[in-house]
């Protein structure tokens, strides 16, 4: 592929195996920027970049905050609270407002599903997807598919199995559009009320037995368990949850020696997953968070090209 | 008032069991013999389907409260433009058509500014709040035809039985939005595929079926009529079809948007796809058309449920639910159904006309000489592309706009007058 054509970054919905590819190729070459003393380009001097977030987030916001800098855009943060949507602003007019202001681009986080989409289709700016709802978290995804390339080659017939709150997670489906389009076998497990048999329907196992589900696992994403969940009757208690679908030091016997244990985080540890393999030797969980890095700055990059 | 002769039209009536080519004639506003006519003006109508006016059951008219949106005089002209001659206006406005006063308004307006005839639904309940009873008796005395909650639904099943019972004495239909709300609590599309890939909040389709079950146990014990307003699931049609079968007095409506579309079509996020009940999986619509087809749902009403724009420029999940139906019905069901070879024009025409004039009680929903002279002219060989902006309804919230149709209304007649004339409002 020679050349990036998106103004946007969505979802991994819409990107062909080809354009996810670029994204990785294009983050492996930023990453080496990362690792100099001077790390910072040139590469989005004298455009600004805002970052929206209109649910509240840290470690997104402070990767997205950091890579900008690092590529010496100029930054405005805004948050839900301060901005105008409290006074009744509609968010298409919020974001018109801020695209009044000659910026570039938009990063932005909101609570409902296709907010981005539908902002971007509304917008002449680029717009990135920190997170929307439960749909997608584009940049999440990218930076587990970097890490397992980087750490495991190819995705060829690799076999990845997510584990946890499948049906509440933006986390899962972008990775699992992501691993599908590169070619690996995607598992998704956890409690049957959190994890949809219509996932099956997509070519994804679907699996509500944890030791299963980890078995022949090359790569197993645990994602965070959410207290709120336990209210809403999805499942009895945290330490059911935990006795039954987190991985313990013991749980390490059924895998694979060498498989890799990722989290988006943060990590409830000893719910969904024991300290002792969060911090073990399978755990690429930090390396997630700085390949997230160089990651963002690749996004940031490639759609800011498309600008005029 | 003008006699008027229509000449060479496809005459259906499906009341009486008519089908041939023929003449109807209009005296006084009422039917007449054709030979009886003195001077009338000659309309030819070779090539055209001449029916009975159609009713909509199901209209949301927005006046009092949001008439931004619609009001009882541009909702009627959508009507008129539709080919519909009677529409009931569903009581969930702004303050709510709970009250004899508030029917005495909506009949007003209609009388002065109306050019179909509105047809008044009072609220089951006090405020469609679905706690106590409304004034069932006091609404009656003012004309409604019918009682309904729609929009929302009677979760309390004692208060809903004693609804039933009550508004049977009363002689008032009850038609139902079927809507167990825990089940749908926080839902924004139908809950299956497409809610699990999108990442949305789903609203089971069981949520309609509860009610829909509960619905035909007090129509059973009551002996009353329960219609089920917009059936949008394979269980709620198969569960209508055997209640039918037993003579339980229930009936049911399909919409034209779940008889053409599914929730598929909300991958974009578009907000024109968004409604309640919601667009549901292919193998839902393809039930509710087996349903049509069958005879088990009688009725296709639209729900129209004009919202603004800016109302809908918004995040799918902040968006509110419904979309226009009026303008698009006809032909939507025409081409989908009659053209599709799914079911023949005069089957369709009986749910535009004899099926709801059915659940309203209305005898004798025919061209018979005398009745009122409320007519719709088809022309089925028309094609022609949908463009919202040529609506007369005040919003543009359909997902239709741009789709190609066949089956025009060319002509609406309500009492002798023609309200609908080749596109224009007369």
């Amino acid at each position: 592929m020679a050349q990036w054509k998106r103004k946007d970054l969505l979802g991994l919905y819409d990107l062909s195996a080809e354009e996810i590819t670029f994204i990785l190729d294009t983050a492996a070459e930023f990453k080496k920027v990362s690792q100099r003393r001077v790390k910072k380009v040139p590469a989005l001097r004298g455009m600004t970049v805002v970052n929206f977030f209109v649910e509240p987030s840290t470690r997104t916001r402070v990767s997205f905050e950091l890579a900008e800098q690092r590529l010496s855009a100029d930054i405005v943060n805004m948050q839900a609270q301060a901005s105008s949507l409290l006074k009744g602003e509609t968010l298409l007019d919020t974001v018109k407002n801020i695209e009044a202001l000659q910026v570039d681009l938009v990063v932005m986080r909101h609570s409902a599903p296709g907010a981005q989409n539908f902002i971007a289709k509304n917008l002449k700016c680029g717009v990135v997807n920190a997170g929307d709802g439960a749909h997608e978290h584009p940049t999440q995804a990218l930076l587990d598919l970097f890490t397992i390339r980087e750490r495991l080659g190819a995705f060829k017939g690799l076999n990845v199995s997510i584990i946890g709150d499948i049906v509440h997670s933006r986390v899962a489906r972008s990775n699992i559009w992501g691993l599908l389009k590169l070619g690996a076998n995607v598992t998704v497990a956890g409690p049957s009320t959190l994890v949809p048999r219509e996932f099956e329907e997509i070519g994804v196992r679907v699996c509500h037995n944890l030791r299963d589900a980890v078995a022949d696992a090359d790569v197993v994403n645990m994602l965070r368990i959410q207290h709120e969940r336990q209210n809403s009757g999805f499942f009895p208690s945290i330490g059911e949850y935990a006795a039954w679908f987190g991985i313990k030091t013991s749980t390490l016997r059924d895998m694979k020696p060498n498989a890799l244990i990722m989290h988006p985080g943060p990590i409830n540890r000893d719910v969904e997953l024991a300290g002792e393999v969060a911090d073990g030797p399978n755990s690429v969980i930090l390396e997630q968070v700085t390949n997230g890095l160089a990651v963002r700055m690749a996004v940031l990059f490639l759609v800011a090209g498309c600008r005029k | 008032m003008k006699e008027i002769l229509f000449k060479n039209a496809r005459v259906i009536d499906p009341a009486r069991g008519l089908d041939a080519v023929g003449d109807v004639g209009v005296s006084e506003g009422k039917f007449a013999a054709p030979e009886a006519l003195k001077s009338p003006e000659v309309v030819d109508l070779t090539g055209k389907v001449l029916s009975p006016g159609f009713i909509d059951i199901h209209v949301h008219l927005r006046q009092p409260g949001n008439t931004t949106a619609e009001t009882v005089a541009s909702g009627s002209r959508a009507a008129a433009a539709g080919g519909f001659t009677s529409i009931v206006a569903m009581p969930n406005t702004n303050p709510p058509a709970d009250t004899a006063g508030a029917i005495e308004y909506l009949r007003r307006v209609a009388e002065e500014q109306a050019v179909v005839r509105v047809l008044p639904c009072g609220n089951m309940s006090k405020g469609g709040k679905g706690e106590e009873m409304a004034g069932i008796g006091s609404l009656k005395a003012a004309g409604v035809v019918a009682l309904s909650d729609d929009g929302r639904c009677i979760q309390d099943h004692s208060l809903m039985r004693h609804v039933v019972e009550y508004a049977k004495s009363f002689g008032l239909p009850i038609l139902d939005h079927c809507e167990e709300v825990t089940l749908a609590a926080g839902g924004v599309m139908n809950e299956g595929k497409w809610s699990v890939l999108l990442g949305m909040n789903g609203i089971a389709g069981a949520s309609e079926e509860l009610i829909i079950a509960r619905n035909i146990l007090f129509a059973k014990q009551i002996g009353w009529r329960i219609h089920m307003q917009h059936v949008s699931t394979a269980g709620s049609a198969e569960m209508l079809r055997r209640a039918r079968a037993e003579g339980i007095p229930v009936s049911g409506e399909a919409t034209p948007h779940h008889l053409t579309l599914t929730d598929e079509c909300i991958k974009y996020f578009d907000t024109n796809y968004k409604m309640n009940p919601p667009l549901r999986s292919e193998s839902d619509r393809q039930a509710l058309i087996a349903a049509v087809a069958d005879g088990t749902i009688t009725v296709i009403a639209t729900d129209h449920a004009p919202h603004t724009a800016t109302a809908k420029l918004v995040e799918f999940d902040n968006a509110p639910f419904g979309i226009i139906g009026l303008e698009t019905a006809f032909p939507l069901c025409f081409t989908e159904l009659v053209a599709s070879g799914v079911i023949p024009v005069e089957k369709l025409i009986e749910k535009f006309t004899v099926g709801p004039a059915e659940v309203l009680g209305l005898r004798d929903y025919s061209l018979s000489e005398g009745n009122p002279a409320d007519v719709t002219v088809i022309d089925p060989k028309a094609e022609y592309v949908i463009d919202k902006a040529k609506f007369f309804s005040k919003s543009r919230n359909t997902p239709f706009d741009g789709r190609v149709v066949r089956g025009r209304v060319e002509m609406t007649m309500v009492g002798g007058r023609i309200v609908y004339r080749d596109g224009r409002i007369v």
